[in-house]
């Protein structure tokens, strides 16, 4: 395929969304919101390079949205938020790398699960700190000194994360292209040859996973200021599961997969959930169903199979 | 290079020791690698030949003994530090990365070589590219380059494997195996091929190999292994026509395949 059909593609969908939001208003709520998880999805996406499967991904998520619940009222401003959010799931995604990139296959995705778990005990049990199951409120912030209404504050954190997700997109896409995601690539087939062709392969999943972190941050980050409201829930279990199944939705061929998948997860339940009130997850687990029987590539594969055939 | 014999061994191993339970793949393994010879290993199948290439790399570590190499001791490092040190080598059953093109394969030892660590520059951007490409032309491999590697023949493999090592720029390459899954009719030319690349570079090579008549032609020297021990060393002449070696090596090899 041709190089440039995935920024362009990135561009038009760009157009898109922001004609959705434009003509239904309620939607840039929604759309926000898938933006915000596609991020954290996409950090997924850069482990299942490495044939390594994160069950616990939403504990970044949960830290950047609590980076900002926390920091908030002493730095009320989105631009400065945002940053101490990477910061802060960098130095988690370091430190808990450094542990569980020793480990393969299961070991992996079970240990970033237990780790999740035990985030979300730490939130739910320091009631004084964290108020809880309760969970936090976001207080106002400005976005770049701006105090602006609420529709357009909705706008600004709406095209912040949209920046943010082009943003990424294209820098994982360098980045799996690059010597360090080719060389990420071949922990999933030859591990060892790496060590033996002189690469530390630790250090390269270490350096993946300290991305993937960031985008987890960054997503769970745009959450809180998207939902005005944290709680322990953003890390339980569940919610990790959420982003595998987004990320298996949306396919992992291309960075753009964990935004469509995002999106399709995000509307199909809202839709779903107007629909019949009670059984929206039976809809959504038939979706997923449908998706691994008839495109096991994803909603990306059904979108690159149709560009493929015109080609 | 024949009949070289002075100045400092490249390799130098005292002394190796490493059993696996009852097994001892190695039993006092010393020899001594001289710079720019091609060495042959030969010797039936679990005689140990791996196993010393495997303690040479790092892969497994010795009970016993000591390895130099230039002089330092390389006993303990990690695979990927000896390799950063000069030693490459190739493998058995080729070791590539089966999701990736056979391009991408010489790339990526390339660009271990000369600098991983820049997430947005291309792995294959022109230069590489281009290293790559002639690299894989002396192979005879070029017009593979753009297939996936788990698509490939067992020649074609084998040579893409060892490829990989020599596109590390080696002082000593230790190949385990170079032309087994090689067809007959090609392995002269394979073997030919690779011992000019090989000589081009100036690199000191070690090689097991089954085929006497490879040895023969292309050896400086030839080790027999024997249960874990080196039962003869010396220059192909000489060793290959070691009633000993006829009948305990060699002998096996022509009678029954080798067991
Ligand atoms: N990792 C290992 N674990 C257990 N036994 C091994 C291992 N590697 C080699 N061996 C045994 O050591 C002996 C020598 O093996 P190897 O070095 O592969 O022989 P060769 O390469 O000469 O055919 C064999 O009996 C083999 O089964
Ligand atoms: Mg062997």
């Amino acid at each position: 395929m041709n190089r440039l059909v995935e920024p362009l593609l990135a561009l038009a969908a760009t157009a898109l969304l922001v004609l959705a939001a434009w003509a239904v208003p309620w939607l840039k709520f929604v759309l926000t919101i898938a933006l915000a998880k596609g991020l954290a999805v996409l950090g997924i996406l850069l482990l299942l390079r490495a044939g390594q499967v994160s069950f616990g991904h939403s504990m970044f998520m949960a830290l950047g949205a609590y980076t900002v619940a926390f920091l908030a009222p002493q730095v009320p401003e989105a631009l400065l938020l945002l940053p101490l959010a990477v910061l802060f799931s960098a130095v988690a995604g370091l430190l808990i790398g450094l542990f569980v990139v020793r480990y393969r296959d299961i070991f992996f995705s079970m240990l970033n699960l237990a780790l999740c778990m035990v985030f979300y005990s730490v939130l739910e049990k320091f009631y004084a700190i964290t108020k809880g199951t309760d969970g936090i409120r976001v207080t106002p912030i400005t976005i770049a000194g701006q105090e602006p209404g609420r529709e357009t504050q909705e706008w600004l954190i709406f095209g912040l994360a949209l920046v943010l997700a082009v943003g990424s997109g294209l820098l994982v896409r360098a980045y799996l292209a690059s010597p360090m995601g080719r060389a990420l690539a071949g922990i999933k087939t030859r591990e060892t040859r790496l060590e033996f062709i002189g690469v530390p392969a630790r250090r390269v999943l270490l350096f993946a996973y300290v991305l993937s972190a960031v985008m987890g941050g960054c997503g769970g980050a745009l959450l809180a200021m998207t939902t005005r409201h944290v709680t322990p829930l953003l890390s339980y279990w569940t919610a990790s599961g959420e982003l595998v199944f987004i990320l298996i939705l949306g396919g992992a061929g291309s960075a753009l997969g964990p935004f469509l998948g995002a999106a399709a997860y995000e509307l199909v339940r809202v839709y779903a959930a107007a629909l019949v009130a009670d059984a929206w997850q039976m809809i959504l687990g038939g979706v997923l169903l449908a998706v691994i029987l008839f495109a096991p590539q994803g909603l990306w594969g059904i979108v690159a199979g149709r560009l493929r055939g015109r080609a | 290079m024949k009949g070289k014999d002075m100045g400092a061994p490249l390799l130098a191993a005292r002394g190796l020791r490493l059993a696996f339970g009852g097994v001892k793949a190695a039993d006092g393994i010393d020899l001594d690698v001289m710079p720019g010879e091609f060495l042959a290993i030969i010797g039936p199948n679990g005689a140990g030949k791996t196993t010393f290439i495997n303690m040479a790399t790092g892969y497994l570590r010795p009970q016993a003994g000591s390895i130099a190499y230039d002089g330092h001791s390389i006993l303990g490092l990690a695979p990927r530090a000896i390799v950063r040190r000069g030693i490459a080598r190739s493998f058995q059953l080729p070791q590539l990365f089966t999701e990736h093109t056979v391009l991408e394969n010489a790339a990526l030892a390339i660009a271990a070589r000369t600098g991983l660590w820049s997430p947005l520059a291309r792995l294959l951007r022109p230069g590489i590219r281009a290293e790559a490409m002639a690299l894989l032309d002396r192979f005879g491999l070029g017009p593979l380059a753009g297939v996936r590697a788990d698509a490939l023949n067992e020649g074609a493999r084998k040579l893409a494997d060892i490829a990989m090592a020599v596109a590390l720029q080696p002082r000593l390459l230790l190949m385990d195996e170079p032309t087994s899954g090689v067809a007959t009719a090609e392995k002269m030319t394979v073997v030919e091929t690779l011992v000019r690349v090989l000589r081009q570079a100036g690199v000191t090579a070690v090689f097991v190999e089954h085929d006497m008549e490879v040895v023969a032609r292309f050896a400086d020297r030839v080790a027999v292994w024997s249960q874990g021990r080196i039962l003869a060393l010396g220059p192909p002449e000489q060793v290959l026509a070691d009633p000993v070696v006829r009948r305990e090596v060699i002998g096996i090899e022509a009678g029954s395949g080798h067991a």
